[in-house]
């Protein structure tokens, strides 16, 4: 099994991004339709970077790379997120 | 609560376990945290190399201390410095507070809540059981604790002296059990897990933290007892 953590593991990043918590938020699946918790995504850690993917389908939803100072966000794979739950 | 970085100061280190340390951070700019959050540790090597992990919060008061219990994984980047070397008067970079998915508030809903802990798992559970005995809250609070002996439980004497008419704690061990222990040794299972927690009928919302197996294993097994999926928050701390 590959080691992988969750969605909780993105607070810290997202926070340099946003200016509210997005793991409590709803982000939906751009390929399933799932709507989750951003914090219930699967995590994927050893790639350069983080990679979460979605709990049902393993599509990629957030993929984000940091290197020094910069930072890269990818969230190409969500529909939607809801931000007022 | 905007998260921001903030400069910590080890005031005290002490063996929790015998794999793991309890910290105590002096953090003058620490904003306060809800029960379950974490924060992000990041240390710099010599070179400029850097490193981060999160840490669940076990206990902080705004403006002081910040109390973490970190458990040493051997194959870590940061768990065997935090463990091992470490010591008071060193300076951490943490980011913080994190997370409001996996957190518990106070007078939030008065439905029950359970909570199960795999290891060092335990750790945002236990802020919430504190947060639940400094609110009075008399929602029904049940803990499920799955250490491997008796030695490796994390805030053993605490949730002791917590445990009460509205906070129940049960323990399964997994390698040995204290001595006079009149149940089983072994790992936890869907049989133990369904007997010594909140039936689905009475609507918990149940906590689970852990190991990412353990997590998983559980989180599939409440399902399979008829907890709703809406119900059941996880946090998976990594390995196996």
């Amino acid at each position: 099994m590959p080691n992988h953590l969750d969605g909780n593991a993105l607070a810290g990043v997202l926070s340099d991004v946003f200016t509210m918590d997005v793991t409590a938020a709803r982000g939906r699946c751009g390929s399933c339709g799932r709507t989750a918790p951003v914090a219930e995504a699967m995590v994927y850690p050893d790639a350069p970077g983080l990679v979460a993917r979605c709990a049902s389908c393993d599509h990629v939803l957030v993929v984000v790379v940091t290197a020094g100072e910069r930072l890269v966000l990818s969230l190409a794979g969500l529909d939607a997120i809801d931000l007022r739950v | 609560m905007r998260s921001t970085w903030h400069s910590a100061t080890i005031v005290e280190t002490r063996a929790e376990t015998p794999h793991s340390v309890r910290m105590t951070l002096a953090v003058p700019t620490w904003p306060g945290s809800e029960p379950g959050s974490h924060l992000d540790v990041r240390l710099t090597a010599p070179d400029g190399y850097q490193a981060s992990r999160s840490y669940s919060v076990a206990s902080s008061s705004p403006w002081g201390h910040v109390v973490l219990a970190i458990d040493e994984l051997p194959d870590g980047e940061v768990s065997p410095f935090l463990v091992n070397e470490a010591r008071p008067g060193d300076t951490l970079e943490v980011h913080g507070p994190l997370g409001s998915y996996f957190v518990w508030r106070p007078g939030q809903n008065d439905r029950p809540v359970q909570l199960i802990a795999g290891g060092s798992g335990v750790v945002p559970l236990y802020a919430m059981a504190v947060a639940h005995d400094l609110a009075e809250d008399t929602t029904p609070f049940q803990l499920l604790y799955s250490v491997r002996t008796p030695a490796d439980a994390f805030f053993a004497a605490e949730l002791t002296e917590l445990a009460g008419p509205s906070f129940q704690v049960t323990h399964v061990y997994t390698r040995q059990a204290p001595t006079g222990w009149p149940g089983t040794v072994g790992r936890l299972t869907r049989d133990t897990l369904a007997a010594s927690t909140i039936p689905p009928s009475e609507r918990p919302r149940v906590y689970v933290c852990g190991s990412t197996g353990f997590a998983e294993t559980v989180a599939t097994w409440l399902l399979d007892l008829g907890h709703s999926t809406t119900d059941i928050l996880t946090e998976r701390f990594g390995g196996l």
